[in-house]
């Protein structure tokens, strides 16, 4: 378990984490259209804002309370209520691995104890090469291709244990097929 | 097939996605027909139709939209896209294959409401499907079928993908809206009901993405075909999904009222198990509509007389909305069925349930937050194998004091949670009894001393560590101390 425990009334101002850049500041500046109130664009913030600093960090957070125009305690609301969102650093892809009961019944358990041997992390931790971060979740609705393992923005389907190697050998595991949409970045 | 694809028919077809495919196969017609009548005789066209809702309530959509108040300047309309249900797969499907249907249906219903926004409300998880709907949107904006004056009507809608980030509960309604706003996904209390506060404290219909990709077909090909469609009561198709151990796990097309025997075994459905196997459990209506038992049991000898206190095949329940709930299943839900096979343990499959549920209550209502983690750890505790017969009991009596249904909570995702749990204590209580006798004697005891090893010198009774009667040996030495006298 890697839980923190940390007092966010007095954190030193170097502990803060990364910031966001004018450039992705301006990019959730652009979702403000989109809704009546601004507060309504932050979940579109805080995707682009962990896309481009890989977690949400303290900074951040009040960084985006300034832009949103919302106390800073309301983002850390919205962070901490979906588990898409990581108040930690993680790695460079992010392995999610279903754990729902119908990849439980076709073998995500023997998957996990796989990719937890191979990699020597647990749930929510990160390679010391920083490469790979790992996190089980529940259904990711692709249980026609029982058990699933997404790779950063790709789905891998009917994942066995000893396909593993060959996905992580493969350097681009993380490509989709298909044109991606610039409105959010690849994480 | 014998059932003719109508929802499904661009799955597997490459190229599918594009707005010039879809149009050449009669895109965009229902919308135009759509825009040639008035928003109020699209709502009673819908309403003929019996258009009920695909997300697992049921609800007429038509009805629905006969509930926003009549004089309204701002009108939401939120499509659901947070398709959380396992195992449930039928939406990511549709909108992988066939995008532009979902938006002509939205375009559709948002006439009809009078919507002046429309909001995606698409799961995080969706990735691929987010980048493929938003190539859609951006071809139908730039083809004129969103923004100002769509087709020359003079109705103006926007269309706007939202992206989740990760939560079950978002897929209820006010969930949902809640979530959109920029809060918590937390479930309000109805009433008011979205119809007339919603989203921004507006108007807002919330639909499921199958509903509103029924609407083009509704249109063009009329309501009387729409009709001869299916059973009394629950007309149209619907994608069916099946997953788990069979031979063609997927998502497929068929009119409502098909059996469960039928979406396993039917060669155009899952076409049989693998390897032979028997089936001993099926939840045909998505995981929180509950589990019937599967044909590893004998069949019910009297056929036309349902005995569900006797261990009888079930598979012959109806798929729709109303057979579903004479086997004592919540609903038809989303009609994704998960087979579980013989080989499976029962315990695995409560404890599974039990820490979906666990993870995603919101923890806005204290039964739910509670009841949920309660039902876990005794799930747990039960295939670790330090189970107790009343165990069973206590999570049958955990299942009706929770939810909406005692009108105790918020949302609908505590009766969710109840109902697997309880179907499966009741239809397989005998294969629980039969784990729970055959545990090493002690073994409750040296669970509970695992947990909490002051209970090492307590009396265990009932599985419970209890405090020794006065005048006892352990009494004496522990107790008499510790009150200091």
């Amino acid at each position: 378990m890697s839980w923190q425990a940390v007092d966010r009334t007095r954190v030193p101002e170097e502990q803060l984490g990364p910031g966001l850049s004018e450039a992705v500041k301006e990019k959730i500046r652009a979702f403000f259209s989109r809704y009546p109130t601004k507060q309504a664009a932050v979940l579109p913030a805080l995707h682009i804002a962990q896309d481009a600093l890989g977690y949400v960090s303290l900074r951040a957070m009040k960084e985006l309370a300034e832009l949103l125009e919302i106390p800073p305690s309301k983002v850390m609301d919205v962070v901490t209520f979906y588990t898409h969102f990581w108040t930690h650093p993680k790695g460079r892809k992010t392995l999610l691995l279903c754990r729902s009961i119908s990849c439980e019944l076709l073998g995500a358990g023997k998957l996990k104890d796989a990719i937890r041997q191979r990699l020597g992390i647990g749930e929510h931790e990160t390679t010391p090469d920083g490469e790979y971060s790992f996190m089980t979740e529940e259904c990711l609705a692709a249980c026609d291709h029982a058990p699933c393992l997404m790779v950063n923005e790709k789905m891998h389907k009917c994942v066995r244990p000893e396909d593993l190697e060959r996905i992580l050998a493969d350097a681009d595991n993380d490509r989709l097929d298909i044109p991606r949409s610039d409105l959010f970045d690849a994480p | 097939m014998p059932y003719e694809k109508i929802l499904t028919r661009n799955v597997g077809v490459p190229g599918s996605t594009s707005l010039k495919a879809y149009q050449a196969a009669g895109g965009y017609e229902g919308a135009r027909k759509a825009l040639a009548m008035k928003p109020d005789e699209l709502v009673e066209l819908v309403k003929k139709a019996n258009l009920r809702g695909r997300g697992g309530a049921g609800f007429p959509a038509g009805v629905k939209w006969s509930f926003l108040p009549p004089n309204r300047d701002v009108t939401y309309l939120c499509v659901n896209a947070d398709e959380s249900e396992p195992p449930t797969f039928c939406n990511r499907v549709l909108m992988e294959s066939d995008p532009h249907m979902l938006l002509e249906g939205i375009l559709i219903a948002g006439y009809a409401t009078r919507t002046t926004i429309a909001y995606i409300y698409m799961r995080g998880e969706f990735t691929e499907q987010f980048h493929i709907m938003q190539r859609a949107v951006d071809e139908a904006y730039a083809a004129g079928y969103f923004g100002r004056n769509v087709l020359g009507s003079g109705y103006d809608i926007e269309c706007y993908i939202h992206r989740g980030a990760g939560a079950y509960v978002c897929g209820e309604e006010t969930g949902l809206i809640e979530s959109l706003e920029g809060k918590r996904g937390w479930p309000r209390i109805k009433p008011p009901f979205p119809a007339v506060e919603g989203l921004f404290r507006k108007p807002t219909v919330v639909n499921n993405v199958e509903t509103l990709a029924c609407l083009p077909h509704i249109l063009t090909r009329g309501v009387d075909w729409w009709l001869a469609l299916g059973p009394k009561g629950s007309h149209g198709t619907k994608m069916y999904c099946v997953s788990g151990p069979v031979k063609r796990p997927g998502c497929y097309e068929a009119p409502l009222g098909i059996s469960t025997r039928e979406l396993i075994y039917g060669p155009d459905f899952g076409g049989g198990m693998r390897d032979g196997m028997k089936v001993k459990a099926c939840s045909p209506g998505g995981l929180s509509m509950g589990f019937l038992r599967g044909d590893l049991f004998p069949k019910n000898p009297s056929a036309d007389k349902l005995d569900l206190a006797q261990d009888y095949d079930e598979l012959d329940c109806k798929l729709d909305f109303d057979d579903t709930r004479r086997y004592g299943l919540l609903g038809l839900g989303t009609a994704a069925a998960v087979v579980v096979g013989e080989d499976t343990d029962i315990r695995d499959v409560l404890v599974n349930v039990a820490r979906f549920y666990a993870h995603e209550s919101c923890g806005q209502c204290t039964q739910c937050r509670e009841g949920t983690g309660w039902m876990y750890k005794i799930a747990q505790r039960i295939r670790a194998g330090a189970g107790r017969r009343y165990d069973l009991d206590l999570l049958a009596e955990i299942t009706t004091n929770m939810g909406m249904m005692p009108g105790l909570s918020i949302c609908g995702l505590p009766d969710g949670a109840a109902w697997p749990i309880r179907t499966l204590v009741q239809r397989f209580r005998r294969e629980f009894e039969r784990h729970i006798d055959a545990q090493a004697p002690g073994a409750v005891e040296q669970a509970i001393r695992r947990v909490n090893p002051a209970a090492y010198e307590l009396p265990i009774v009932q599985g419970r560590a209890v405090a020794p009667e006065r005048g006892s040996m352990s009494y004496e030495h522990e107790w008499s101390n510790a009150a200091g006298t």
